[in-house]
């Protein structure tokens, strides 16, 4: 539940804003907007999870304060789509990771992080300070436990993931059905992959009220795809491992090293910039209360990059053995903390365009125009 | 006394920072002049009146990526000529209608955005083209062009006097970091738009009636500058009474409401007073005709107030307000709810009812659901307020902009009482509006007559700034060249 002075918040946003409509050439959430009347709490957490955070609507609006009316539409979406990440989080006690999710994430990492130094060292002993022959990080953990391990975070991370998502799509109306529409998951795909809601016709998103760029766009694209390189990395590893039975080690140029490598470059450059202009962000636009989760997730996924590429270039060598137990605490720390962290707005927001897609399919309930 | 400390000395002075003011301060700086514009607002409320548009209208022989179809110069000419009930000056309105053609294209190339044709929910694409984000993101995408051009433009810089002496410019003393200080130029645009935010010089006009208006737009249209011009020897054209007027709902701020504030439900119940009667025909006119004369119609009853009543068929079926009507299970309550006489609201509801006849309802024609026998008759859209709960709306007038300006010529020069041209002062926009518009009003048409004398003032001012003993090309920027 929406609290009730967010809930009247987000009332009186849609409310001026659906009078207004000055916006409806910017994103979806000013087109899905003017398909309703009346705004229920499932209404705002649709629309706040459609909201890709831009604020083009932010400067061009004529109610922003400090008119009395006081819209902020990326502000108070973005505080009614955080609760809504605790709202459909599962298991439910775990819902309240997403109050204090900057620290949690990081002494979850730390934890992480010191138990497998712990368990490495009580393992393999000194060796782990030693450089291994062609660099075989099997020679630290064994395949097995590797395997094993991350299969079982992974698919518990996948599986908490899977509910958030159709808790969201009960909580906003829809069938299960409409999860398996291929007409409408193609559009969701296309404006998934593209971000075409935060491209503006070409000019990208405002970062005041005279200036705009694409950099948003581009950096999410570069984190987004550099993500799933890395997913196809080991995703191919894993084939090559159990599907081809090839058990040596991936030399520089097989298909996992390059899409790891070109995955982990993206994961440095992308995140680079996501805190770079999170940094330089309007302060009147930011819900400061979510600052903790969207660094630590960014910081996280940049750990997981730059470990990884010392890991790759320094694998002959004696750092190799900490790189690896370090990298391999940080990719697991990462695992963990997808469900009940920022990971789960790409969940929400993909959800979120395929209901769009879907609502566009139907014939509209009222047609008012002017 | 203004202190000399900071000069200011430029070519081309511009007060006002609306549409029109930054039309002419792009043009302006084209032609290579220096450009100071002095705005009266905070930064935060810039742009004057043009903060709460949305498109300006334009002709088209063809469709256009932000425009429809084609609207011919003789279409758009009978227009204008059809809501000011032939209050205009022809050639100026048909100069200007032509000028409009090129409008869009100019504007995108100063970085304002359009909405593309087809898009959205908008019955206005033939004749209008709508900006993206609306007339504050136009605005700042102006501002941000100025800023790359080089025009210097100050905020919370209210002019308070001007200096013209035998009809021409001297100087004009502003507010600059709270400080009088005088700043001359070589050529003066007036853009500062009407005087609807001065309560004072409205109730002069329409008496007290006027403490009751609402002012849809910007706090900042004191009409100081209006008012210096005319003092000065400038001719004013155009009614202190007329304008854009139209019915909003009461409980609007009293300025700065814009769009929100509209209310359209009237064709779809009854109109009452503060005495519960009727008092015009609800279902006379479409949208926007019908929006333009409802703030007018109310401002004529006691109090300057009305109550639109509806039932629960009506809901859903009109833009809605951003604040929730009263609601009551009977007429009596509803009546109550709003502190109106519930005996002759529940009397006026059923005459109303009793006398409406058979007919199809169909909100988008002028459909034959009738009144029959009563003093003041609905003549489309009634059907009977029977459904409970019902619903009503407070109106008030809601002052969008006024008519009352400075007169002046193609060439966006301001004339003077004793019959000549002003040497060297321009006016654009709302402040010389009236030259064209005497009364009544289409959408769209203030951007359109702010861009395009925003264009020529600022050419032309330019020029003659650049060039004072030159012919001063003021043939070049006639309204015609512009086309």
């Amino acid at each position: 539940m929406l609290p009730t002075e967010l809930m009247q918040e987000g009332d009186h946003l849609m409310t001026v804003c659906n009078a207004c409509r000055y916006c409806e050439g910017y994103c979806a959430v000013w087109q899905a907007m003017e398909r309703r009347l009346v705004f229920k709490e499932s209404d705002l957490n649709y629309l706040a999870n459609l909201c890709h955070n831009c604020s083009d609507c932010y400067y061009a609006c004529q109610y922003a304060p400090p008119h009395e009316f006081q819209i902020n539409p990326p502000k108070t979406l973005a505080k009614i789509r955080k609760y809504t990440y605790e709202q459909y989080a599962w298991p439910g006690p775990l819902a309240k990771t997403f109050r204090k999710n900057g620290l949690l994430v990081s002494l979850l990492t730390a934890v992480v992080l010191i138990g497998f130094m712990m368990l490495a060292s009580a393992s393999v002993g000194s060796r782990l300070y030693m450089p291994v022959r062609g660099g075989d990080f099997y020679q630290i953990a064994s395949h097995e436990v590797m395997t094993l391990t991350f299969a079982a975070v992974g698919l518990f991370s996948a599986l908490a993931l899977l509910i958030g998502l159709l808790r969201f799509w009960r909580n906003v109306g829809e069938q299960y059905s409409g999860l398996a529409n291929p007409a409408a998951l193609m559009k969701a795909a296309k404006e998934v992959l593209s971000l075409e809601n935060l491209d503006n016709g070409g000019a990208g998103c405002s970062t005041s009220e005279e200036k705009s760029s694409q950099a948003l766009r581009w950096f999410h694209h570069i984190t987004f795809y550099g993500f799933l390189s890395c997913f196809v990395a080991t995703t191919l590893g894993a084939f090559y491992y159990y599907g081809l039975g090839w058990h040596e080690t991936s030399g520089y140029t097989s298909l996992p090293v390059i899409f790891g490598t070109l995955g982990g470059l993206g994961l440095v450059i992308g995140p680079v910039g996501l805190l770079v202009l999170k940094q330089r962000r309007d302060p009147d636009i930011t819900d400061e209360s979510q600052h903790g989760m969207d660094i630590s997730f960014i910081v996280l996924l940049l750990l997981t990059s730059i470990s990884g590429l010392l890991l790759l270039v320094l694998r002959e060598s004696a750092a190799m053995g900490t790189l690896l137990v370090v990298h391999l605490g940080i990719v697991m720390a990462l695992f963990l903390t997808l469900p009940y962290g920022k990971f789960v707005h790409g969940i929400y927001r993909s959800a979120a365009l395929l209901k769009w897609a879907l609502e566009r399919s139907r014939p509209a309930e009222h047609n008012l125009g002017e | 006394m203004p202190d000399d400390s900071r000069k200011f000395d430029v070519d081309v002075l511009i007060i006002g920072a609306g549409n029109a003011a930054l039309a002419a301060a792009l043009s302006a700086r084209e032609q290579g002049a220096s450009v100071l514009v002095l705005e009266g607002a905070p930064k935060h409320f810039r742009g004057g009146n043009s903060r709460h548009t949305r498109n300006l209208r334009a002709m088209h022989d063809a469709p256009t990526e932000v425009l429809t179809d084609a609207y011919t110069e003789d279409e758009f000419f009978n227009d204008i000529l059809r809501v000011t009930g032939g209050l205009t000056n022809e050639p100026l309105l048909r100069s200007t209608i032509r000028a409009s053609a090129t409008c869009t294209e100019w504007m995108k190339q100063q970085g304002v955005r359009f909405q593309h044709a087809m898009g959205g929910t908008l019955h206005l694409g033939r004749t209008n083209a709508f900006f993206l984000g609306g007339g504050k993101a136009m605005m700042n995408a102006y501002f941000a062009s100025a800023k790359r051009a080089g025009v210097r433009v100050l905020y919370d810089a209210e002019v308070t006097d001007l200096e013209i002496v035998d009809g021409e410019f001297r100087s004009a003393t502003a507010m600059i970091e709270g400080k009088p200080t005088r700043i001359s130029a070589k050529t003066l645009i007036a853009a500062a738009g009407g005087f609807e935010s001065n309560i004072e010089w409205l109730k002069e006009a329409w008496g007290p009636a006027a403490e009751n208006f609402l002012i849809r737009g910007t706090p900042y249209n004191m009409g100081k500058v209006l008012k210096r011009l005319i003092e000065l020897g400038v001719q004013s054209i155009g009614d202190p009474t007329q304008g854009h007027c139209v019915a909003v709902d009461a409980r609007a701020p009293k300025f700065d409401g814009g769009i929100v504030t509209r209310l359209d439900c009237v064709s779809l119940g009854i109109v009452v007073n503060k005495n519960g009667q009727r008092f015009y025909d609800e279902g006379e006119e479409f949208w926007p005709k019908r929006y333009a004369i409802w703030g007018r119609l109310v401002a004529q009853q006691p109090d300057q107030i009305g109550y639109c009543i509806i039932d629960s068929k009506a809901m859903g079926k009109f833009m809605p307000s951003v604040f929730p009507p009263a609601k009551a299970h009977t007429i009596g309550e509803l009546a109550k709810a709003v502190n109106l006489p519930a005996a002759e609201v529940e009397a006026t509801v059923k005459a109303f009812n009793d006398s409406v006849q058979p007919g199809t309802f169909n909100h988008s024609i002028l459909d034959d659901c009738k009144t029959s026998g009563l003093k003041v008759e609905k003549t489309h859209w009634a059907v009977r307020i029977d459904q409970p709960p019902f619903y009503a709306y407070s109106l008030r007038p809601g002052i969008t902009f006024t008519y009352l300006g400075v007169k002046v010529n193609d060439r966006a020069e301001v004339l003077l009482t004793n019959g000549d041209t002003a040497r060297n002062i321009f006016a654009a926009g709302e402040i010389m509006a009236g030259s064209i518009l005497g009364k009544g009003y289409a959408a769209g048409f203030g951007v359109t007559i702010g861009t395009v004398f925003g264009r020529i003032a600022g050419t032309g001012a330019a020029k003659l700034a650049l060039n004072p003993n030159g012919c001063n090309g003021k043939e070049e920027v006639s309204l015609n060249a512009a086309h």
